[in-house]
């Protein structure tokens, strides 16, 4: 697997942004943004005209300062919405934004027969079409798409497999069907649906699906040159909160890792891998009791993309659900605690952790790992030359251990009393939302702790990530060797 | 038999642009291959500086020749080619 053309400009472009804000000049520089990636004469990359290009290209920079392509006029300069980003208080609590430039508005999700239809005798397309969907003009079979249900039946019967489907790929990537056509053909993500996995920004293949980016709230602390005249506070202590799937996703090891993020501009660093010791003791703890007093099983609670599942598509698993705190939770208030007027930037491998620090007093601002990435590149940061600093508090294996599937489960397994048997959802997909249903509904499922991950292989697999899940892992093993297990006064002193 | 060094560029750059993905290259080598490539991860090869705005990581050096734009795809084509 290679890295995207899609996703490679999409960091491109937050790439230009950084140096914009940086420039001395932010305002200017980022309406020349498009015009300095595609200046006039080169030839055209990916769409029908230079003039398209560019537009696509305003488009994604409107993402990158933060706001929804959806509301955009056409008419306002890029440097009214930078000045907009500047004076933004709180972003969006919707993370998602979609542009229709980019948005193909492929061809809607249809069965359709193919040229290859033989007008065979036996009819089984006909036969197994419960809608009435399937006709015969002229010996060969046709379909009714007024009754067509997209059941895919007569896909699989035909014996000349000359029945196709179109596919549109965010809706076939979304578990819970929020992302769909509007009536002029577009994408449009239902929030009242939306779990905010982000699983269709990676899917949609044109990139048209974008996140909000917070980068411009957070770099507006960063000693920048700009003032308070602008709309910035800067100067300000900032400490960065990175997530434990953040191993392997940068070259280097933590403690460089640690130094290069100082050196972007943050005051501090923290693992939020200290805040899952916590989760842990308080999890086992909660397992133990809830086991005695007779529950059937209990789930997990971490991921921020199943809660958001269970509240807007399972309201019946929520008894089941342990009422343990995130990682994220716990490691943002005690960094508050010992440091009130700090300004806590949570490092996130996906979207669905925006909508968490939204409603978090405690967490003030979320960048993924694309954006902590672009902001690497933008001021030359050279990882693997950066020396190594130690963090204040070293978390534990375990802790170090939770961004990978199973490892919340064997974390908490190493502190319950009670024998645990694991049942894991690696990913939320409609087969493993089936067996979730199942479970609320029966009151039992094959296991005791049942723990959630919304994205495949972990949070090593959200939208954010930068690395392959494999060599992710490989990194997270080898920091997990060098750790400590987990103890009654691990994680004290934060 | 001749052998041939791939040092993939593990610049911030190269990393973060794509060859963080090239690091797999190891485990999918085909085995017509197996003894004949030495895969190295190496520190930045200094491509993006020079090449300056016209930079395109990841950046991938094989034997003498650095091939840019790296990937998994294009590195397996060059080595192919050189065997």
């Amino acid at each position: 697997m290679s890295v995207k053309q899609s996703i490679y400009l999409k960091k491109e472009v937050l790439i230009r942004i950084i140096r914009a804000f940086f420039s001395g000049d932010f305002l200017k520089n980022i309406r020349l943004i498009p015009f300095d990636m595609r200046p006039r004469g080169m030839e055209v990359s990916y769409r029908c005209c230079i003039y398209k290009e560019r537009a696509v290209l305003r488009e994604r920079i409107i993402a990158g300062l933060g706001f929804a392509i959806e509301d955009d006029d056409e008419a306002e300069d890029l440097s009214d919405y930078a000045k907009k980003a500047l004076s933004r208080v709180k972003p969006s609590a919707k993370p998602l934004t979609i542009a229709a430039t980019a948005c193909k508005g492929c061809v809607k999700n249809r069965v359709y027969v193919t040229d290859i239809c033989q007008g065979c005798v036996a009819r089984m397309c006909g036969q197994v079409c419960k809608f009435g969907a399937v006709n015969f003009i002229n010996g060969k079979s046709v379909i009714d798409a007024a009754k067509c249900k997209n059941c895919k039946m007569c896909v699989a019967v035909c014996p000349y497999k000359a029945i196709a489907q179109t596919i549109v790929p965010c809706e076939e990537a979304c578990p819970v069907d929020a992302i769909k056509k509007n009536e002029a053909g577009f994408a449009q993500i239902d929030y009242e649906r939306c779990i905010l996995c982000g699983k269709c920004i990676a899917g949609c293949p044109f990139g048209a699906v974008h996140e909000k980016s917070w980068l411009i709230d957070v770099l507006k602390h960063f000693n920048s040159g700009l003032t308070e005249k602008d709309g910035v506070a800067n100067g300000k202590n900032i400490i960065a909160l990175i997530a434990p799937s953040i191993a392997g996703q940068f070259p280097g090891n933590i403690y460089q890792l640690k130094s290069a993020i100082i050196q972007t501009g943050f005051s501090d660093v923290y693992e939020v891998a200290c805040g899952a010791d916590i989760t842990i003791k308080n999890e086992a703890v909660e397992f133990d009791e809830r086991m005695e007093k007779g529950a059937p099983f209990m789930t997990t609670s971490c991921c921020a993309g199943y809660k958001q599942f269970a509240g807007k598509h399972l309201p019946e698993i929520a008894k089941f659900m342990s009422h343990t705190q995130t990682p994220l939770y716990y490691i943002a208030q005690k960094v508050k605690e010992a440091h009130p007027d700090a300004i806590t930037v949570f490092i996130s491998p996906c979207a669905a952790k925006k909508i968490e620090a939204f409603y978090n007093a405690n967490v003030d601002y979320v960048i993924n790992y694309e954006e902590l990435g672009a902001l690497f590149i933008a001021k030359n940061i050279e990882i693997l030359n950066c020396k190594e600093t130690k963090y204040d508090v070293e978390s534990s294996k375990q802790g170090r251990n939770f961004a990978v599937s199973s490892g919340v489960a064997a974390a908490v397994a190493s502190l319950a009393k009670t024998p645990i048997k694991p049942y894991i959802i690696n990913g939320l997909n409609r087969e493993t939302i089936n067996s979730l249903k199942k479970a609320a509904k029966e009151q039992k499922i094959d296991g005791n702790l049942v723990e959630v991950m919304c994205c495949e292989n972990g949070c090593i697999g959200g939208n954010a990530a930068i690395c392959a899940p494999k060599v992710a892992q490989k990194a997270i093993k080898a920091l997990v060797e060098i750790s400590q297990d987990i103890k009654d006064d691990t994680g004290s002193g934060i | 038999m001749k052998t041939i060094e791939v040092k993939i560029c593990l610049g911030t750059s190269c990393y973060i642009m794509g060859s963080s993905y090239l690091q797999e290259l190891a485990d999918i080598m085909p085995s017509k291959f197996s003894g004949r490539v030495n895969i190295i991860g190496h520190n930045c090869l200094g491509q993006c500086m020079s090449q300056g705005e016209k930079s395109n990581p990841p950046y991938v050096q094989i034997d003498d020749e650095i091939l840019d734009g790296a990937t998994i795809e294009k590195v397996l084509e060059y080595i192919e080619k050189k065997l």
